[in-house]
């Protein structure tokens, strides 16, 4: 069967994404990069007899959420930096009562009000301190608008198998940008057979069910953590995903992901040309970080280059997968400022000769050999 | 068991009419309240209504935070808790997706007229078709018993030991007036639940309510006064007197908006 290719724009074709995944019920504000993913549904959700809903605030869109998601309907969110803060008590609810939600950022520059322009500066924010309390979403960052689609069309999937909220990490470049995707088939909606058995849908011949995050009781609530953390080891064993390019042969090693991780792409050619030999690891989940691969390409790699739109947030995740074997170094621009591959392939350039081919591990970082 | 007379409850129940019961909607569990406090008869009301309407199996509440968040332990009904104030946000997105369900909030006054504010403003508003018991006793009860914002002037509160200064903390919020004029709603009354006469009356504005819903009319609201004697630092009865005496000439009760469709369903 041919391909079905179409030029879409970013936000507007992770909305078709999640039409085609199955979402029942979408809730939003307006918040610039993030407007059309919300304009788009607003049509074609009332099209298909779904929910369409602007609220009057990103508070009150988390909680609609919630509330249609306690009935196991699949419902979802979009909103950028400023609009997630604002939802972070709401996910915390979310997070604390195992309800399935999907929702999407469009990442732009901050701190504060900040600006529109793109930005990765949300990765704490997301995969650190998406709410109060111990939990993480799963968090999966595409780079290119097809590889939006695709996980857009599984989140609801992941959501429900693991009860948990899954978010999906682009920025204003994603979002606003245009390039051919293929949209995946229409999944049916789901059936009341297909809801989970804890939806809250009236109490008609069965006992009632409760949907609570509160546990007064402190050995109660340390129970739900203990099952909330055993659940994020399953996730972190099943979800853990990166592309890798050229590391067969690869003395360095180039980490970014999003956009960024595309843009390296293009540094990786450039730099190939040059003579050096140069990989790319590419997290695609953002949480779990896929640190295991990445720690035994630490061992095979001169120094590590961690390229990002933010002053170094998952280069803390990189650090921590490398435990001090290679030397780890950062290049990165803020404030909404996208870095250009000439720039990317400077600092990889100091890179090489901070940590020239040939020389040992252990002298490139003091302390570190013999790790 | 059987009394000086001879006669034992089983003699009771087979031979004589039950006139009074535990409505079906109301859980076995005991109620945590302070003695005197009159969310456990608003409660009751409650369960009356659905019980009279035949909609225990499809109805959904929604808890809010307050003294009122074990709520759902005393109803036998399916239910969520909501972060504090954001019922009607958690109740529009059950009722969207659920529109065949009876879905209800219930909020004290710090939740709803306070931290909630944009929350029940917003949900009136859109005429969602939902029923919101708002129960006002003029404190935050369980923090233990601060200032709200329908604590009224000169309230003496832990937060406001001078008691109320309007001219430092505003005025107390007048809740049903201001939903009654927003177009969205379509039934909001005030009522109190202070001595019989006030208890019958709140019971059908109740009924009306949700009977509001069912027929898909717009957003109700039923405003209950509501005593707190921990908290006022008086004894159940005076609390009583309280509602009646201090609450009621500051907070009226009556009906703030019926609409004609509802009028014709009473």
């Amino acid at each position: 069967m041919p391909t079905r290719r179409e030029l879409w724009k970013g936000n507007e074709a992770i909305a078709e994404a999640a039409v085609r995944a199955g979402v029942e019920a979408f809730f939003g504000y307006p918040i610039t990069p993030q407007t059309e993913l919300l304009e788009y549904l607003s049509a074609r959700m009332p099209e298909l007899g779904r929910v369409f809903l602007q609220a009057e605030s990103e508070v009150a869109s988390i909680n609609m959420v919630y509330g249609a998601a306690c009935g196991g309907m699949r419902a979802m969110s979009a909103s950028s930096g400023p609009g997630i803060s604002l939802m972070q008590e709401g996910l915390s609810y979310i997070a604390g009562s195992e309800v399935p939600v999907v929702l999407v950022d469009v990442m732009r520059g901050g701190p504060g009000l900040g600006n529109i322009q793109p930005s990765q500066a949300d990765y704490f924010q997301l995969t650190r301190s998406a709410g109060h309390g111990d939990f993480h979403p799963l968090v999966l960052a595409p780079s290119t608008i097809q590889e939006a689609v695709d996980i857009t069309y599984e989140t609801f999937v992941l959501a429900e198998k693991y009860r948990t909220l899954v978010i999906v990490a682009t920025d204003g470049s994603l979002g606003q940008m245009m390039e051919p995707a293929e949209m995946p088939a229409m999944r049916p909606l789901l059936n009341e057979a297909g809801r989970g058995p804890w939806a809250v849908r009236g109490a008609s011949g069965r006992p009632k069910r409760i949907i609570t995050s509160l546990f007064l009781n402190e050995h109660d609530l340390e129970a739900l953590n203990l099952r909330l953390q055993a659940k994020l080891r399953v996730i972190e064993q099943n979800e853990r995903r990166w592309e890798e390019l050229d590391t067969d042969d690869a003395e360095y090693l180039v980490v970014a992901f999003g956009t960024v991780g595309r843009t390296c792409k293009t540094v990786l050619r450039a730099a190939r040309r040059e003579g050096i030999r140069v990989g790319l690891y590419r997290p695609i989940s953002l949480w779990p970080f896929p640190s295991p691969r990445l720690h035994a390409l630490a061992r095979q790699v001169r120094a590590m280059l961690v390229v990002e739109m933010n002053a170094g947030q998952m280069l803390e995740d990189v650090r921590l997968a490398v435990e001090g074997q290679c030397p780890v170094e950062f290049y990165g621009r803020m404030g909404g400022v996208t870095p250009l591959p000439e720039e990317i392939l400077q600092a990889l350039q100091r890179v090489t000769t901070d940590c020239p081919a040939g020389t040992s591990v252990g002298a490139a970082l003091p302390g570190a050999g013999g790790v | 068991m059987a009394d000086r007379t001879g006669i034992t409850t089983e003699t009771v129940l087979e031979q004589g009419q039950v006139v009074y019961h535990r409505p079906d909607a109301l859980s076995t569990m005991l109620t945590h309240y302070c003695p005197g406090c009159t969310h456990g008869i608003i409660h009751r009301l409650i369960a009356e209504a659905i019980d009279e309407l035949g909609i225990r199996q499809k109805t959904i509440m929604i808890a809010p935070v307050g003294c009122s968040v074990l709520i759902y332990h005393y109803f036998d009904l399916d239910a969520v808790e909501a972060a504090h104030g954001r019922a009607p946000a958690m109740a529009t997105g059950l009722k969207r997706t659920q529109p065949d369900k009876v879905v209800f909030a219930y909020q004290g006054d710090g939740d709803l007229a306070s931290i909630g504010a944009a929350e029940i403003v917003h949900c009136a508003n859109r005429g969602e078709r939902i029923t919101v018991f708002f129960v006002n006793n003029a404190v935050y009860g369980m923090t233990s018993g601060q200032m709200a914002p329908t604590t009224l002037p000169g309230q003496v509160t832990t937060s406001s030991p001078g008691g109320r200064d309007v001219r430092m903390h505003g005025y107390p919020m007048r809740v049903a007036e201001l939903i009654a004029g927003l177009p969205g709603s379509a039934y909001v009354v005030r009522r109190s639940v202070y001595d019989i006469r006030t208890i019958r009356q709140a019971k059908k504005a109740v009924v009306t309510a949700l009977k509001c819903q069912l027929a898909g009319l717009g957003f109700s609201m039923v405003e209950f006064l509501s005593s707190c004697p921990t908290n006022w630092h008086l004894a159940p009865t005076d609390a009583l007197a309280w509602i009646r005496d201090t609450m009621v000439p500051y907070y009226p009760l009556g009906d703030y908006k019926v609409t004609d469709a509802v009028r014709a369903l009473e």
